[in-house]
C-alpha cells in the first residue's frame, strides 16, 4: 500500500520513526567520521613522537657506528605492542640496526624514503630522519599496526548500533503513545461520521478529546450535525403539511372530479331529452300539422327547429369537450403528412356541403403524438377554414409544417374572412365566437378543444388573422424536436 | 313491414320520449304490437311476474326490447342485467336506447351482453329512420335459436 494511503496510525507511526531514525543516522555518522578521523590523527601524532624519542637516543649510536647499541635502542620498543617493526639506516642509506630480530631484512624497505608517516590498509608507517645539530646522521623507520585503532571503531560501533536501537526503541514507545494524541480523536471522528453514513441518525455528536485543530474539526462537524437536524426536521415537517395538503387536494379533487362526471352525465342525460322533445315535436307539427300555420307561423316553427338543433350540437361539443379532460394522451410515432390528407378526405366524405376552396396538403414533419387526439385538431382548424373561406371565390387552404428553434410547428392556412387580431384573447376560450351564428354557424368548441389537446400534448396553440385577408393557425405538440425516421 | 305476432317491448320513463318513440314506430308502418312500460320496475314485473312468477310472461312473445338507461326505482342496467343472467330470457334481443353516450355506460352494457347501443338521435327525422332500422333488423333480419 503507498503511504498516502495508510490508516492514518501507521502514517503517523512511520513519519515518526523515519524521522527519528534519520536523525539518528545522521548524528551516529557525523561522531563515527569524526572519531575515525580524530583516532588516526592521534595514533600518527603518537607514532611521530615515539619516532622522534628513538631518533634521538640512537644519534650517539649512529655517530659511533655501533650497531649494538642501536639493536638495544630499538628493542626499548618492546614496550609498545602494536610497533610491529623498526630500523635505522646509517647517512648512507644502509639498514643498520632492526628490530625484532625475527623479521627478516628483506620485510624492510631497502632504502629511506622521504620523511613522514603514511596510513596503508592495514598499517601506519613512515621514515625520520636522525639529525644531530645541522649534520644528518642516518634514517629511523618505524611500522605500527591498527589494531588499537580497530578495536576502538569496533567499540564506537557496537555502542553507537546499541545507542540507535535503543532509540529506536524509545522512538517507537514515544510514537505509540503520542501518536495516539491525533489518531485517537481522528479515528473516533471517521467512526461517528461513519455511524452516521450508515444509520442515518444525526443525533450522535463526535467527543472532542483536545484543543487542537483536529478539535476544531470536530467542533465544526458537530455544529454542522446540528444544522443537519434542524433542516432534516423543518424538511420532515415540511414534507407532512406538504403531504397533508396533497392529501386535501387529491381528496378536493376527487370530489370536484366526480361532481363533474355526474354533472356531465345529467348534462348527456337529462339536457338532451328536452331537446330531443323540442325538435321531434316542432318536427311533427311541420309534418302533420303545418297546413293549419300560416306563413310566419312555419317561420317560427322553423326557428324553433334550428334553435332546438343548435341546442343539440352545443351539448354534445360541451360533452365532447369536457370528455377530453378524462382522457388519456396516448403518444406514438406520427405521420402527420397522411394524417392531414386522411382528416382532410374524411372531412369531404362527410360534410357533403359544396366546398369550392382548393385544399393543399404540404410535406410535414412527424410526430410524437396521439393520432386520434391530433385528428380532431387537423379537423377542427380545417373545417374552420373552409366555413371561414367559403365566400370566397377562389379559397384556398393550406396545411404545412415550420421548425423554429429546434421547435416544430404545424399550420392550418386560409384566405378566408380572417379576424381582428384585437379579439386574439377570445380566440381560444369556450363558447367565444368572434362572428354571428346567422354569419357562420358553429358552437365556439372547436378552438377550445384545439387549445385543450395541444396543451395536454405539451405544446402550444397560437393564431394570426387579418379581416379579410385570412387566418393561420399554428400548433406545436411538444417542446422537444421530434427524431426524424 | 308485414303482420307479425312478436311484440315490441319499450321501457322508457320519458313521456315525450315515449311518445317521439311510439309516433315513430308508427310512420315506420311497423306492425308488431308495441308495450310500453313507464320504468325498469314495471319492465320487470311486466317480463318475470311479480312474486313467486307465477303470472310469467311468455317469453316466446317478445321479439324485442327497447331499453332506456336512466330511469327511476330500477334503472336500464339493473333491468338488463335481469334479463341477460336469466336462462329464459337471455336470448331476447335488448337494444339500449338512450341519450348517454358516457364511456362508462357502454363499457357496462356492452360487459352484461347488449345487443346493441343506440344513441338517441335528437332529430326527429333521425330518430324515425334509427327506430324502424333496428326494428327490421332484429325483427326481420336476424335470427335467434329456436326457443
Amino acid at each position: 500500500m503507498a503511504f498516502h494511503d495508510l490508516p492514518i496510525q501507521k502514517k503517523l507511526m512511520r513519519a515518526s520513526l523515519l524521522i527519528s531514525g534519520m536523525v539518528l543516522f545522521v548524528t551516529c555518522t557525523t561522531f563515527f567520521t569524526y572519531e575515525f578521523f580524530k583516532s588516526r590523527q592521534e595514533v600518527k601524532e603518537k607514532l611521530e613522537t615515539l619516532g622522534k624519542i628513538i631518533s634521538a637516543n640512537s644519534t650517539a649510536a649512529l655517530a659511533f657506528d655501533n650497531p649494538t647499541d642501536a639493536g638495544e635502542i630499538l628493542s626499548a620498543l618492546k614496550l609498545e605492542p602494536h610497533i610491529e617493526s623498526a630500523c635505522l639506516y646509517n647517512k648512507e642509506g644502509i639498514l643498520f640496526a632492526h628490530y625484532p630480530d625475527s623479521v627478516h631484512l628483506t620485510s624492510f624497505p631497502a632504502k629511506p624514503a622521504a620523511e613522514g608517516y603514511f596510513f596503508s590498509q592495514s598499517f601506519l608507517d613512515g621514515f625520520q630522519p636522525i639529525v644531530l645539530g645541522d649534520k644528518r646522521l642516518g634514517t629511523l623507520y618505524i611500522k605500527s599496526d591498527l589494531t588499537d585503532i580497530y578495536d576502538r571503531f569496533r567499540l564506537y560501533f557496537l555502542i553507537t548500533a546499541g545507542v540507535i536501537a535503543v532509540s529506536f526503541l524509545l522512538a517507537y514507545l514515544l510514537s505509540v503513545i503520542l501518536q495516539k494524541n491525533i489518531s485517537v480523536p481522528v479515528l473516533a471522528l471517521v467512526e461517528t461520521a461513519k455511524a452516521i453514513s450508515e444509520h442515518k441518525d444525526y443525533s450522535v455528536r463526535a467527543r472532542k478529546y483536545n484543543k487542537d485543530e483536529v478539535g476544531l474539526l470536530i467542533d465544526a462537524f458537530n455544529e454542522m450535525l446540528v444544522k443537519i437536524q434542524e433542516q432534516n426536521k423543518t424538511l420532515s415537517e415540511f414534507n407532512t403539511t406538504l403531504e397533508q395538503k396533497v392529501k386535501t387536494r387529491t381528496s378536493e379533487l376527487e370530489i370536484a372530479n366526480k361532481e363533474l362526471e355526474s354533472f356531465s352525465y345529467s348534462v348527456s342525460h337529462d339536457l338532451r331529452a328536452p331537446v330531443r322533445a323540442i325538435n321531434g315535436f316542432a318536427a311533427i307539427l311541420e309534418r302533420s300539422h303545418s297546413g293549419q300555420l300560416d306563413k310566419e307561423g312555419k317561420e317560427f316553427l322553423h326557428t324553433i327547429l334550428r334553435e332546438a338543433g343548435r341546442m343539440g350540437h352545443l351539448i354534445d361539443d360541451l360533452l365532447a369537450f369536457a370528455r377530453l379532460g378524462k382522457k388519456e394522451v396516448q403518444k406514438t410515432m406520427v405521420d402527420m403528412t397522411t394524417l392531414a390528407k386522411e382528416t382532410v378526405d374524411e372531412f369531404l366524405k362527410l360534410n357533403n356541403e359544396n366546398y369550392t376552396a382548393k385544399i393543399n396538403v404540404k410535406t410535414l414533419a412527424p410526430a410524437l403524438c396521439d393520432a386520434v387526439l391530433v385528428r380532431q385538431v387537423f379537423v377542427n382548424l380545417i373545417s374552420n377554414a373552409l366555413k371561414f373561406s367559403h365566400n370566397k371565390s377562389d379559397a384556398l387552404v393550406e396545411i404545412g409544417s415550420l421548425e423554429e428553434g429546434g421547435v416544430v410547428s404545424y399550420y392550418v392556412k386560409d384566405n378566408g374572412v380572417g379576424f381582428d387580431m384585437r379579439y386574439y384573447n377570445k380566440l381560444f376560450g369556450v363558447f367565444q365566437r368572434l362572428h354571428s351564428y346567422e354569419e357562420f354557424n358553429g358552437t365556439g368548441i372547436g378552438l377550445a378543444i384545439v387549445h385543450r389537446i395541444v396543451t395536454r400534448h405539451g405544446g402550444h396553440v397560437r393564431a394570426e388573422g387579418k379581416i379579410n385577408e385570412g387566418a393561420v393557425f399554428y400548433f406545436s405538440l411538444s417542446s422537444l424536436t421530434p427524431v426524424n425516421h | 313491414m308485414n303482420s307479425n305476432p312478436l311484440e315490441i317491448i319499450l321501457v322508457e320513463d320519458n313521456y315525450s320520449d315515449a311518445e317521439l318513440a311510439l309516433r315513430a314506430l308508427k310512420e315506420a308502418n311497423v306492425t308488431n304490437r308495441i308495450v310500453h312500460l313507464k320504468d325498469g320496475a314495471e319492465a320487470l314485473d311486466y317480463i318475470f311476474g311479480t312474486g313467486d312468477g307465477s303470472n310469467r310472461k311468455a317469453v316466446n312473445t317478445i321479439g324485442l326490447i327497447l331499453l332506456d338507461l336512466k330511469m327511476p326505482k330500477v334503472n336500464g342496467i339493473e333491468v338488463l342485467q335481469r334479463l341477460k343472467a336469466d336462462e329464459i330470457t337471455r336470448n331476447i334481443p335488448v337494444a339500449v336506447f338512450t341519450s348517454s353516450s358516457e364511456d362508462p355506460d357502454v363499457k357496462e352494457c356492452y360487459r352484461l351482453n347488449v345487443n346493441s347501443y343506440i344513441i338517441k338521435p335528437l332529430d326527429f327525422i333521425q330518430l324515425g329512420h334509427t327506430i324502424r332500422n333496428t326494428g327490421l333488423y332484429w325483427l326481420m333480419i336476424n335470427h335467434l335459436p329456436d326457443k
